[in-house]
């Protein structure tokens, strides 16, 4: 918030709304994504990697328990759906996906105000905390997934085994059918990226907004304060469940869409 | 809602971080994992086998019992029937004994009784033909009568 300008509500978000756009390459980056999402992503990653380590297949530390409970919850989920061989390539992307998606979306649980406050001390203006909120976070996975899928669709059946998918299912070989059958697979291969991305970024974005009305009705008053602070504790305790809900839903989408590139029709 | 240079470079960060994963977190956690599985079954398999051995060993000890008191048996019927049989040979003995004792003394007494009569009867004779000689008031020639003597003994 530059000093002198008055805060209006619309101010106020559209303030908290923006990002720390910077010049690069010859065009924009978002640098708040960008610092917090690999900020994130090296605390997740790497205290997997430092507690990977020191593993000991002996009686393991609590902390190691812990990691260990993390990755053998991801594998039963990739297991249960995944028939290949999950150790190469899909169960160490799935957790990837869930820590990183899972951090990213905690950040959400800062106070906002508080960390503008503290980063504008730093310097920038403009910085939002949480990546996922950001749509280019959620496009820049679901889209690499979706380039996964269709690698790993080509990988696995071959080039001729894939266009041949694309073009006799689901409907049937018959040559009248081709054209439905391509439609229906290009209407099937947009939607996946489509719904995979934009439910992560919904969400997170949806509950970042009614943050931020909360806490402009909180600068209304005393009720504002009282009533605000009320339904901002409610809203925070709901927001607990979707931030791992989200991370938990976007690695299953993930595991999902590589089984069923993994998998012929 | 703005598509930027932002998704190029977060999808460049995805792939590092999924790269990252699969080299250096994945495999080290797994591998200390599937150490400990294999660990625990043979723990476990070790322990059923002790167990199974401990039944095998208390099969066997039953069966050794078993043997040990059958030759105990065994030994005390045979120093059984070994003492019958010693005091059986010890009665035989003895009952030969006797009857060998027996014999002996009846032998003896028969000799006696024999050298008693013969006693007997040279005294006899010697009175006999002290009264004949005192009846015929004379000496017999105990030469010439030493026959008819000894006919008169054998015949008493």
């Amino acid at each position: 918030m530059a000093a002198g300008e008055s805060l209006t509500t619309t101010s106020y978000i559209q303030h908290h709304l923006s990002f720390l756009a910077e010049p690069f390459a010859g065009g924009v980056i978002h640098a708040d994504t960008m610092i917090t999402s690999i900020v994130m992503g090296i605390i997740g990653l790497g205290f997997f990697w430092w507690v990977a380590r020191g593993a000991t297949s002996g009686v393991p530390t609590r902390r190691q328990a812990f990691v260990e409970l993390v990755f053998d919850f991801v594998d039963d989920q990739v297991a249960g759906m995944f028939h290949g061989d999950r150790h190469k390539f899909v169960a160490p992307a799935a957790l990837t996906v869930f820590v990183w998606v899972l951090l990213m979306n905690a950040t959400s649980f800062l106070p906002v105000d508080w960390a503008a406050g503290a980063i504008h001390l730093a310097g920038p203006e403009e910085f939002r905390l949480t990546p996922t909120a950001d749509v280019n976070t959620t496009f820049a996975l679901a889209l690499s997934v979706w380039f996964l899928m269709i690698y790993f669709n080509i990988a696995v059946k071959g080039l001729g085994g894939w266009l041949h998918e694309l073009f006799c299912s689901p409907f049937g070989g018959n040559p009248l059918l081709w054209l439905f059958n391509f439609l229906f697979n290009v209407v099937e291969y947009v939607s996946k990226p489509l719904s995979h991305s934009l439910r992560l970024f919904g969400n997170l974005y949806a509950g970042e907004i009614i943050f931020l009305l909360l806490w402009v009705w909180a600068a209304t008053g005393v009720s504002g304060v009282v009533f605000g602070s009320i339904l901002g504790l409610g809203w925070a305790i709901f927001h607990i469940l979707i931030v791992p809900l989200q991370a938990y839903i976007f690695m299953m989408m993930t595991i999902v869409y590589l089984q069923m590139a993994h998998e012929s029709h | 809602m703005s598509i930027n240079l932002t998704l190029i470079a977060q999808a460049i960060t995805f792939f590092v971080f999924i790269w990252f994963c699969v080299r250096f977190v994945w495999p080290p956690v797994l591998g200390a994992i599937e150490e400990r599985r294999k660990t625990i079954a043979e723990g476990l398999a070790a322990a059923e086998k002790g167990s199974k051995s401990l039944d095998e060993a208390k099969v066997q000890i039953a069966g050794l019992l078993d043997e040990a008191r059958g030759q105990a048996r065994q030994i005390i019927d045979q120093a059984n029937a070994r003492a019958t049989s010693i005091l059986e040979e010890a009665r035989t003995g003895a009952d030969q004994e006797r009857e060998r004792i027996i014999q002996s003394a009846q032998a003896e007494v028969q000799q006696q009784i024999n050298r008693a009569r013969d006693e007997l009867r040279t005294q006899v004779a010697g009175i006999a033909v002290a009264g004949a000689e005192k009846i015929l008031a004379r000496e017999i020639d105990p030469r010439a009568h030493q026959a008819l003597l000894d006919q008169l003994a054998a015949q008493i």
